[in-house]
């Protein structure tokens, strides 16, 4: 008997018993259904937290500052403001530090923003120039802050896109006047939407000189510490001289000899990727595994139904055997009828999935990706997973004696 | 006899067992001896006893032979059916079917030689419930291969042969029993097998059915075929030429026998 012949015996089974080759293929359904989601929720959100990270700027490193010690107690990272408009200066110089291209040292506060009638609050970005370049932004209308607005303490603030229409509307802000903390300035520029990719709050902010930020905003003992310093590599390949570059130049000028005790930490965008992917990624091979295993529970079935099937059916099997099926023959009609249910469970399962995918987004607001690697991942293990579980009932149906078989009634 | 709880040791070996005996057709040449069995014997181990079924039966069946193997329920008969049909094969003795060796073939061969030589007609019918009468009559030749075109012609052949030509594409649940058991007859006739072994095959069906099967036998016999029918009942055995009386696993009585003898007194 021919394999054509065969799968065509093995489907006409599975079609004649519609109520209980569905409920079989059901649980693998299910199984490639969850694994392909849970799968491409994990993907998803490893792909926007890449996204954020990837908006902050390329070949970026940021120094944040580090912990201070009190009464021999060491605070945390963070909890001191070691970091100086000073530190950053002397980053800029090519000699200290060739590989760096740019520098912009950051402060943050939240402040309540007024135009006229409209009022918002929030966080108001003290920096230099080269903020603009180093966290790959660009200018949407008028211009950045300058040189000569930092060396001028000047009163002018560039606004993000959000901030922008939360204030002004649909009008243009350059030139209007805005009330930062209670400081009249002017707007000289807005910024472009950073991206779909980037987090929403990359597009709530107003951006001043950092001299005016520290005079006027700031103010007081903390005046010239900043919160961050963002530095931006030559290129990749320099990314770690200038990591080395940038260490040995602080922790000189912090007067500091044991590196592990520097007051400051610089990370790149690599080590918070990978931190910050691998939790994802744990979480998504966990829910993953939980998905297999529903997967497993679903090949058990086909299992179950291919014994009960083979029961019930044992004077089908004498009566081909008698007519002349062989062993081999009646084992593979067995087999094509546990790898059909297993691969029309997949390829439904698929499609669920697939759907699934379509239609939750808009309602978690999560990001879903399909895995194409998953996707036929599954399908195939479906189908072996009918495989394997049709052997065993498979071989007892070709194992029975032909007048046994047919003497059952 | 049916022995119900026990197992044949031979069935169940036949599968590992490397197939020594080609078939051999010397000796056979010279009659056309459709069946031929020396000395058989079959033994079930039930538990701790042994029961011999079959206790050195010796028969010949010639080719367009019209016998009924008839006994009492235990007689054996189903047993020798069995082996007949190269369902089970002998503990000991010789079987040629169509001067082939049947003793100490392999499972597969077996299912060849059914598919070849044998056509089975089953008390029950056996049809498959899912299938028209004509996918029913098919069944054999899917086994033995073939174009598709082909088989639906012999099938369909076959169901016009039993005086079904109106009912290819109705299924069994759609046919009455002895229309059913026609259609069990055109499977077993389509693939122009050497032998059709009618197992009861009037045991289910009411009196005008058994008289509609039994004369499509007969029609079947005129027109050339060998075959074998078991029964218990005396009208129906008495439908044959030819009766086999097995009783204790052993052939009684063999009214062929005895006209075999008065012919070759007459000769």
């Amino acid at each position: 008997m021919s394999w054509a012949e065969i799968i065509r015996t093995g489907l006409e089974a599975v079609r004649s018993h519609r109520l209980r080759s569905g409920l079989t293929m059901l649980g693998i359904l299910i199984g490639v259904a969850a694994v392909i989601l849970t799968v491409g929720l994990g993907e998803g959100a490893q792909d926007k937290v890449r996204g954020q990270i990837n908006a902050l700027g390329s070949n970026l490193l940021i120094v944040a500052p580090g912990s201070t010690t009190t009464n021999g107690v060491r605070g945390g990272f963070g909890s001191a403001s070691t970091l100086t408009r000073a530190d950053a200066g002397a980053l800029t110089s090519h000699v200290v530090a060739p590989d760096i291209r740019a520098v912009a040292p950051t402060t943050s506060r939240s402040a309540a923003l007024t135009a006229g009638s409209s009022s918002w609050t929030t966080s108001v970005v003290g920096t230099m120039p080269d903020w603009l370049s180093v966290r790959a932004r660009a200018i949407g209308t008028g211009r950045f802050i300058s040189g000569e607005d930092v060396a001028g303490h000047a009163a002018v603030t560039v606004l993000a896109a959000t901030t922008a229409e939360e204030l002004f509307g649909a009008r243009d802000p350059v030139g209007q006047s805005v009330t930062v903390s209670g400081v009249p300035m002017t707007v000289i520029g807005t910024l472009t939407a950073a991206g779909s990719s980037a987090s929403t709050n990359e597009d709530d902010q107003a951006i001043v000189p950092i001299t005016t930020a520290a005079d006027r905003i700031t103010g007081g003992a903390g005046r010239d510490s900043v919160q961050n310093i963002y530095l931006e590599a030559t290129s990749g390949h320099t990314l770690s001289a200038a990591y080395q570059e940038a260490d040995y130049e602080l922790l000189a000028r912090h007067r500091i000899t044991t590196p592990t005790a520097a007051d400051f930490s610089i990370t790149s965008q690599q080590s918070i990727l990978s931190t910050a992917t691998s939790v994802d990624r744990t979480l998504t091979v966990l829910l993953a595994g939980v998905a297999g295993i529903s997967l497993l529970v679903g090949g058990i079935g086909v299992m179950n139904i291919m014994l009960v099937s083979v029961t019930e059916r044992i004077r089908e099997i004498g009566l081909r055997k008698a007519l002349g099926a062989s062993p081999r023959v009646i084992r593979r009609q067995f087999l094509v009828e546990a790898s059909v249910l297993g691969l029309a469970g997949g390829l439904l399962g698929t499609a669920l999935g697939l759907a699934g995918a379509a239609i939750l987004p808009s309602l978690i607001s999560d990001p879903i990706s399909i895995s194409p690697t998953a996707t036929v991942g599954s399908i195939v293990i479906a189908v072996a997973i009918g495989v394997v579980f049709g052997v065993y009932p498979a071989t007892r149906a070709a194992r029975l004696a032909p007048i046994e078989a047919l003497r059952s009634d | 006899m049916t022995p119900t709880d026990s197992t044949s040791t031979d069935s169940t070996s036949t599968d590992s067992t490397p197939n020594d005996s080609t078939p051999n057709e010397a000796g056979t040449g010279a009659s056309a001896a459709v069946i031929e069995l020396t000395d058989v014997r079959k033994t079930y181990r039930s538990g701790l006893f042994e029961v011999a079924a079959l206790r050195g039966v010796d028969l010949s069946i010639q080719e367009g032979e019209y016998v009924a193997i008839t006994g009492p329920s235990g007689s054996g008969k189903s047993t020798l059916m069995h082996i007949l049909g190269c369902l089970d094969v002998p503990t000991s003795g010789l079987y040629r079917l169509a001067g082939e060796d049947v003793g100490g073939m392999s499972e597969d061969q077996l299912a060849e030689v059914r598919n070849r030589r044998i056509g089975f007609v089953f008390q029950q019918f056996n049809l498959l419930p899912s299938m028209t009468a004509w996918r029913n009559v098919e069944l054999p030749l899917c086994y033995a291969g073939g174009p598709r075109a082909e088989r639906r012609q012999r099938a369909v052949d076959a169901l016009a042969d039993v005086g079904l030509a109106d009912r290819v594409e109705h299924r069994p649940a759609e046919l009455s029993g002895g229309q059913q058991q026609r259609v069990a007859v055109a499977r077993a006739l389509v693939t122009n097998p050497s032998l059709i072994l009618a197992d009861e095959p009037t045991g289910n069906l009411d009196s005008a059915s058994t008289e509609d099967v039994l004369a499509l036998f007969r029609r079947l016999h005129d027109a050339g075929r060998t075959i074998v029918l078991i029964t218990h009942e005396a009208e129906v055995a008495a439908a044959a030429d030819r009766v086999l009386q097995v009783r204790d696993g052993v052939v009684t009585a063999d009214s062929g026998q005895a006209a075999r003898a008065l012919r070759t007194v007459r000769a």
